[in-house]
C-alpha cells in the first residue's frame, strides 16, 4: 500500500532527455548504423563493377596472345625440278609439289651440327605443318616465283610461339666473369677458367637447392600425423622419404665449395651464350664445368673473354619447349630471323587440331547463319504475336493463358530448349545435325518470348491518339495499325529485337544438344552444312589440353564480347535516337 | 528444290499480285471499287502463297516418310521392323546416293539408294508439280472474282487476323512442344526404369552394356546425388547473389545520385550481358585455380572442380538478375510509406530495414525465386567449372555434378534413341522444366498480387 503512493503519479508521457548522454550516444549509434548500411549497398555495387573488370582485365591479357603469331624469315629455294619438272605450270602439278622438303631443307640448314634423329625431329617440330600450305598457296597464287630464291615467312608451331609470348619460361641473363678456357669434344664441352668464374652460379644453384629443401620440408609438415592402430605404412614410407630427401638436399646446399651436377627434371637449366654458341651446363664446380653444346659457335671457339649465363627458371621436363628449342629460338631470334605479325589466320582459317592454325572463321560464318535463321524467323512472328496480342486479341481465357505462357516461356531454362529441338526438328522432323538451320530455329523459339515482350511495349508506348486519329479519318482497324502505329513503335522493336539477336549470339547450351559440337574444319556455306557457332567453339577449345589454344578461346570471347558490344551499343544508339517521349 | 519451289512461289505471287491490280484499275475506271487495287492484288498473292506453303510442308513430311520406307524396303524388309538399324541403314542409304559413301557397298545398299534416288527425284517433282497447278489455280481464281462489289480488303484483312493469330499462338506451341517431347521420352524411360529408383535412388551411373553379359549392365539412375549438387551450386550461387543483388538494388533506389546510377547502370547491364560460357571459362580457368591454391595453403583439399568455384561465379552471374528485379520493386513501394516514416525521426536505413524492405518483400522473394530458377537451368558455366562425378556430397569444396551437366554429357555425341541412358536425359530435362515452371508460375503469381496492392 505505501509503495504505491511513493512511486511517481502515472501520466502516460515517457519523459526522455534528449540532451543525456544515452540519448546521444544513441543518435550516434544510429547514425553509425546507417553509415554502415549505406556502405555495404556501396560495396555491393562496386563488387559487381570490380569482377565485371577484372573479368575484362583477364580475358583481354589471356587472350591478346591469339591475335599475333611469330614467324621464321627463311631464304627459301623453290628449285624448279622440285615444284615443277616439267615446266608446264599445269595447276595440279603445282598443288602436288613437295612444299614440306623445301621449307625443311631451309630450316635445318640454319643448325647444320643437329644430326640425331631424335634432336632433328625435335627441331623440325618448332615449324608448323601449316608452312608448306602457305608456300604452296602463295606459289599457286604467283608462279613466277619458281626458280628463284626467295625470303618468305614460315610460320612458327604453337610451342615456339608460346615461347616468344613469353609463356615458356622466364629467362634471366647476367654477363659471367673472367676469361674461359674451352675444349670441345664432339658436342661435349669442357670450360675451365681462372679465379673461379663459376662460383656465382655455383652459389645461386645452391640457394635454389636450399629453397627446394624448404619446400619439401614443408610438404613433410603438411603430412597428417600417424593415426593409432591405423593402417600408416605408406604414409610412414613417405614421411621417411621425405626427410631423407630435406637432409640430402641440405647438405649439398651447405656444402658451398662442392661441384654439382643439374637435374633437369627438377632444377632451373643454365646456359651458356657466347660467340652464337649455346651451351647446356651439366656439371657445375667453381673453377670448372661441363656442358654440351646445344648450338654451335659461327667458328671455331678455345678461348672465351666474354660470355653471359642465362637462367631459365622452369625445369625442363616441367615445359613443352625443350632447353635445346629455346636456344635454337634464341639463336634465330639474336639474328634477327623472327617476325611477329598480326595473325590474321585466326579470323581467315577454320578450325584445326594444332593450334598455330586453329581460326575462328568457320564459326564466325556458322554463327552469322544461325543468326539470320533466328532473325528472319523470330521477327515475323514476334512482331505478329505482339500486334495481335496487343491490338486484336480478344479479352478470353485463351489470350490469358498465351499472356502466362509468353512469361513462363521466357524463364525457361535455354537447355530444355535443346531438348525441343533435339526431339522435334532432328528426330521427328528429320532435319540435318549441326546445322545452323536448326541451330538457328531453335534460338529463335528462345528470343521469342524476348522480342513479343519488348515490341508489345514499344506498341503500347505509342500514344491511342495516333490511332484515334486514324480511325477517325476512316482508316480500317488494320490500316491504322500497320499504316501509321508500327511505324512509330518500329525503333522500339529494333531495340529489343537487337538485344534479343545479342542474347542469341551468346547462347551456348542449346546448340550442344543439336550437335553444334562436331569438329568441322570446312567453313559452312548454306544453312544445311554442318557447322557450329562462335561461343560453341569458345567451349570446344577451352576444353583441349594445349596452353595456346587457352590463347585462342580467349581471343574468341573478345571477338564474342566484341560482337555483343557493338549489337548491344547499337541497341542503345537506336533507342536515344528514334524514341520518342509522348 | 526447295529453293527452286520457293522461288517460283514468289514470281507467281508477284504476277498475280501485279495482274489483278492492274485489272482491278482497269475496272476502277469506270465504277467505284468497294477496295482499292492494290488489296485485290494483295489478296490475291496471299490466295497463291498461302496454299503453295501448306502443300510444300504437308507435302516434303510425307514424301520423306515415303521415300524412307521404300527405299529400305528395296535395301531389305526385315530393316523396317528392326529400329535399332533402320536409322543407320537409312543413314548409309542416303550417304550412298549423294555419292559420299564407301565404294564396297553391297548390292542391297545399291537397290535401296537406287530406289531412293529415283523416289526422291519423282516425289520432288510431284509435289513442285501440284504446288505450281495449286498456285495458278488460285491466281486464276482470284483474277475472276475482281469486281465492284468484292470486298477484297475486308478479305485480305480477315487473313492478316489470321496469321497474327497464328504467330501468337506459335509461343503456345512451343510450351506444347516441350512438354510433349520431354513427356513422352520421360514416360518411356520409366518403362525402363522404375520412377522409385529415379526419383530416390542415391547411386547416379547411367552407363549401359553394350552385351547383355557384362558385369554392372543395367547401370543406375538415382537422381538423389544430381539434385544434391544442383541443390549445393545453386546455394552457394544464392548465397553470394542475395545479399549483393539486394545490397546493389537498395543502394540503387535509395540512396545513389543520378550521376552515380548513370555510371553503374550500364556495369550491371554489361554483367548482365556476359554469355555464360564466357564466365564458365572464367570460372574454369582463373577462379577455380584461385580457390584451390587458396585452400590449399589453408592446408584444405579442394577438388579441382569445386563446386564453390562454379557457384561463385553463377552468384555473379545473377547479381543483375537479382538487383534489377529488387530495383523494380524497391522503386514501386509508394513514396508516402517512407515519408512517413521519416516523419517519425527514422533513419533511411531504418526506413528501408523496417518500412520499405517489408512492404517490398513479396517482389524480392518472387526475384530470389527467379533467380534460383535461372541458377538451377544455367548450364555452361557447370558444363566448364563443375564436375562429372556424381558424389553425394555437401561439402562445397568437393566435386559435384549437376542436371544439367549430365544432361549435356549424356545427349552430346551420337545416341540411340531407346537406350535408357539417351532417354534418362530427357527424364533429367523433364524434372528440370517442372522444377523451374513452378517456381515462375508462383513467382509471377506472387509479383502479380503484388503490383495490384499499390496500384
Amino acid at each position: 500500500m505505501t509503495d504505491t503512493s511513493m512511486a511517481p503519479p502515472e501520466t502516460g508521457i515517457r519523459t526522455f532527455d534528449y540532451g543525456s548522454d544515452e540519448a546521444q550516444a544513441r543518435v550516434k549509434r544510429r547514425y553509425k548504423t546507417e553509415a554502415r548500411f549505406k556502405l555495404y549497398g556501396l560495396l555491393a555495387v562496386l563488387f559487381a563493377g570490380a569482377f565485371v573488370f577484372v573479368l575484362l582485365a583477364d580475358i583481354v591479357r589471356k587472350g591478346m596472345p591469339a591475335f599475333f603469331e611469330h614467324r621464321v624469315v627463311l631464304t627459301l629455294d623453290l628449285d624448279a625440278s622440285l615444284i615443277d619438272p616439267t615446266g608446264r605450270r599445269e595447276i595440279d602439278v603445282l598443288r602436288n609439289a613437295d612444299y614440306n622438303k623445301i621449307v625443311m631443307d631451309a630450316w635445318r640448314a640454319n643448325f647444320p651440327e643437329v644430326t640425331q634423329r631424335a634432336e632433328r625431329r625435335r627441331l623440325e617440330a618448332l615449324v608448323s605443318s601449316g608452312a608448306a600450305d602457305d608456300l604452296r598457296a602463295a606459289v599457286i597464287r604467283d608462279p613466277a616465283l619458281i626458280g628463284q630464291k626467295v625470303r618468305f615467312p614460315v610460320l612458327l608451331s604453337d610451342d615456339a610461339d608460346l615461347h616468344f609470348k613469353g609463356l615458356s619460361t622466364r629467362i634471366s641473363a647476367v654477363a659471367g666473369a673472367g676469361a674461359l678456357d674451352v675444349k670441345v669434344n664432339g658436342r661435349e664441352v669442357e670450360l675451365n677458367g681462372s679465379g673461379q668464374p663459376f662460383a656465382a652460379i655455383l652459389a645461386d644453384v645452391k640457394a635454389g637447392l636450399m629453397q627446394d629443401a624448404e619446400r619439401v620440408g614443408a610438404e613433410l609438415a603438411r603430412l597428417p600425423a600417424s593415426q593409432q592402430g591405423g593402417n600408416n605404412a605408406a604414409l610412414d614410407a613417405r614421411r621417411i622419404e621425405l626427410t631423407q630427401k630435406v637432409a640430402e638436399l641440405r647438405r649439398r646446399a651447405g656444402d658451398a665449395g662442392s661441384a654439382e651436377t643439374i637435374d633437369f627434371s627438377a632444377m632451373p637449366s643454365r646456359i651458356i651464350r657466347a660467340e652464337g654458341a649455346a651451351i647446356r651446363l651439366q656439371e657445375i664446380g667453381p673453377g670448372s664445368a661441363k656442358g654440351f653444346l646445344l648450338v654451335a659457335p659461327q667458328r671455331e671457339i678455345a678461348r672465351l673473354e666474354s660470355w653471359t649465363v642465362a637462367t631459365f627458371a622452369t625445369p625442363e621436363s616441367n615445359r613443352k619447349a625443350s632447353d635445346a628449342d629455346i636456344s635454337w629460338l634464341e639463336t634465330l631470334n639474336a639474328r634477327g630471323a623472327i617476325e611477329k605479325a598480326f595473325a590474321t589466320r585466326f579470323f581467315s582459317s577454320g578450325d584445326s587440331r594444332e593450334p598455330e592454325l586453329a581460326g575462328i572463321r568457320g564459326a564466325l560464318i556458322g554463327s552469322a547463319l544461325t543468326l539470320l535463321v533466328t532473325l528472319i524467323v523470330c521477327l515475323p512472328l514476334g512482331v505478329g504475336a505482339a500486334v495481335y496480342l496487343e491490338e486484336f486479341a480478344p479479352k478470353n481465357r485463351f489470350t490469358d493463358i498465351l499472356e502466362v505462357n509468353i512469361n513462363n516461356l521466357a524463364a525457361v531454362p535455354s537447355i530444355v530448349f535443346g531438348l525441343l529441338g533435339l526431339a522435334m526438328f532432328l528426330n521427328f522432323f528429320g532435319l540435318p545435325r549441326s546445322a545452323p538451320l536448326v541451330g538457328g530455329l531453335v534460338l529463335a523459339l528462345l528470343v521469342l518470348p524476348t522480342i513479343i515482350i519488348a515490341s508489345r511495349a514499344a506498341l503500347k508506348a505509342v500514344p491511342p491518339s495516333i490511332k484515334e486519329a486514324a480511325l477517325g479519318v476512316g482508316a480500317s482497324h488494320q490500316q491504322a495499325i500497320f499504316h501509321h502505329v508500327l511505324p512509330l513503335a518500329m525503333p522500339g522493336i529494333m531495340t529489343g529485337t537487337i538485344i534479343g539477336m545479342a542474347h542469341a549470339l551468346g547462347e551456348t547450351a542449346p546448340l550442344l544438344m543439336i550437335g553444334m559440337v562436331a569438329f568441322i574444319v570446312d567453313i559452312p556455306q548454306a544453312i544445311t552444312d554442318p557447322g557450329t557457332v562462335l561461343p560453341v567453339q569458345i567451349y570446344l577449345w577451352s576444353d583441349l589440353p594445349e596452353v595456346a589454344f587457352q590463347a585462342k578461346t580467349a581471343g574468341a570471347i573478345l571477338v564474342l564480347l566484341g560482337f555483343l558490344f557493338v549489337m548491344n551499343g547499337a541497341a542503345i544508339l537506336l533507342r536515344r535516337r528514334f524514341e520518342r517521349r509522348w | 528444290m526447295t529453293g527452286f519451289y520457293y522461288a517460283l512461289m514468289v514470281a507467281l505471287a508477284l504476277g498475280a499480285y501485279f495482274l489483278v491490280r492492274g485489272r482491278a484499275a482497269a475496272l476502277a475506271n469506270g465504277q467505284t471499287l468497294h477496295s482499292r487495287p492494290s488489296y485485290h492484288g494483295l489478296l490475291a498473292a496471299a490466295q497463291v502463297i498461302l496454299p503453295m506453303i501448306l502443300i510444300h510442308f504437308a507435302g516434303s513430311v510425307l514424301a520423306a516418310r515415303f521415300v524412307e520406307h521404300q527405299a529400305l524396303v528395296a535395301m531389305d524388309p526385315a530393316l523396317l521392323t528392326d529400329e535399332l538399324r533402320r536409322g543407320a541403314a537409312f543413314r548409309e542409304i542416303r550417304e550412298f546416293a549423294i555419292g559420299r559413301g564407301a565404294a564396297n557397298a553391297t548390292q542391297a545398299l545399291q537397290a535401296g539408294a537406287a530406289m531412293y534416288a529415283y523416289l526422291s527425284a519423282l516425289t520432288n517433282w510431284a509435289v513442285l508439280g501440284l504446288g505450281l497447278a495449286v498456285g495458278i489455280a488460285m491466281a486464276l481464281f482470284s483474277l475472276r472474282s475482281i469486281s465492284g462489289e468484292f470486298r477484297a480488303r475486308n478479305r485480305f484483312e480477315q487473313v492478316v487476323r489470321y496469321l497474327l493469330m497464328a504467330c501468337a499462338t506459335v509461343a503456345v506451341i512451343t510450351t506444347i512442344g516441350i512438354v510433349f517431347s520431354v513427356l513422352f521420352e520421360t514416360f518411356r524411360f520409366f518403362q525402363k526404369v522404375s520412377p522409385i529408383d529415379f526419383l530416390f535412388g542415391t547411386h547416379w551411373s547411367p552407363q549401359t552394356a553394350i552385351r547383355a553379359d557384362q558385369v554392372g549392365s543395367s547401370g543406375s539412375f538415382g537422381m538423389v546425388p544430381l539434385l544434391v549438387g544442383t541443390l549445393l551450386i545453386s546455394t552457394i550461387a544464392i548465397l553470394v547473389a542475395g545479399p549483393i543483388g539486394l545490397f546493389a538494388a537498395i543502394y540503387m533506389a535509395e540512396y545513389a545520385s543520378p550521376k552515380f546510377r548513370a555510371w553503374a547502370k550500364p556495369i550491371l547491364e554489361i554483367l548482365a550481358g556476359i554469355p555464360t560460357v564466357v564466365l564458365g571459362f572464367f570460372a574454369a580457368l582463373t577462379v577455380a585455380p584461385l580457390i584451390r591454391e587458396v585452400g590449399t595453403s589453408l592446408g584444405l583439399s579442394v577438388a579441382s572442380e569445386s563446386a564453390l568455384a562454379a557457384g561463385l561465379v553463377m552468384g555473379i552471374m545473377i547479381v543483375p538478375f537479382v538487383s534489377s528485379l529488387s530495383d523494380d520493386v524497391i522503386t514501386a513501394v509508394p513514396q508516402s510509406l517512407r515519408d512517413g516514416s521519416f516523419g517519425m525521426g527514422a533513419t533511411r536505413s531504418e526506413t528501408i530495414k523496417k518500412v520499405v524492405l517489408p512492404a517490398a518483400l513479396p517482389g524480392i522473394v518472387s526475384a530470389f525465386m527467379l533467380a534460383i530458377s535461372r541458377a538451377v537451368g544455367e548450364t555452361m558455366i557447370v558444363v566448364m567449372a563443375a564436375g562429372l562425378a556424381a558424389n553425394l556430397s555437401f561439402n562445397p569444396l568437393d566435386a559435384v555434378t549437376t542436371f544439367t551437366v549430365q544432361i549435356k554429357t549424356i545427349l552430346v555425341g551420337d545416341q540411340e534413341f531407346d537406350s535408357a541412358k539417351t532417354l534418362a536425359a530427357f527424364a533429367l530435362g523433364f524434372v528440370l522444366f517442372f522444377f523451374t515452371l513452378t517456381l515462375n508460375v508462383i513467382a509471377l503469381a506472387i509479383v502479380r498480387k503484388y503490383r495490384e496492392q499499390y496500384d
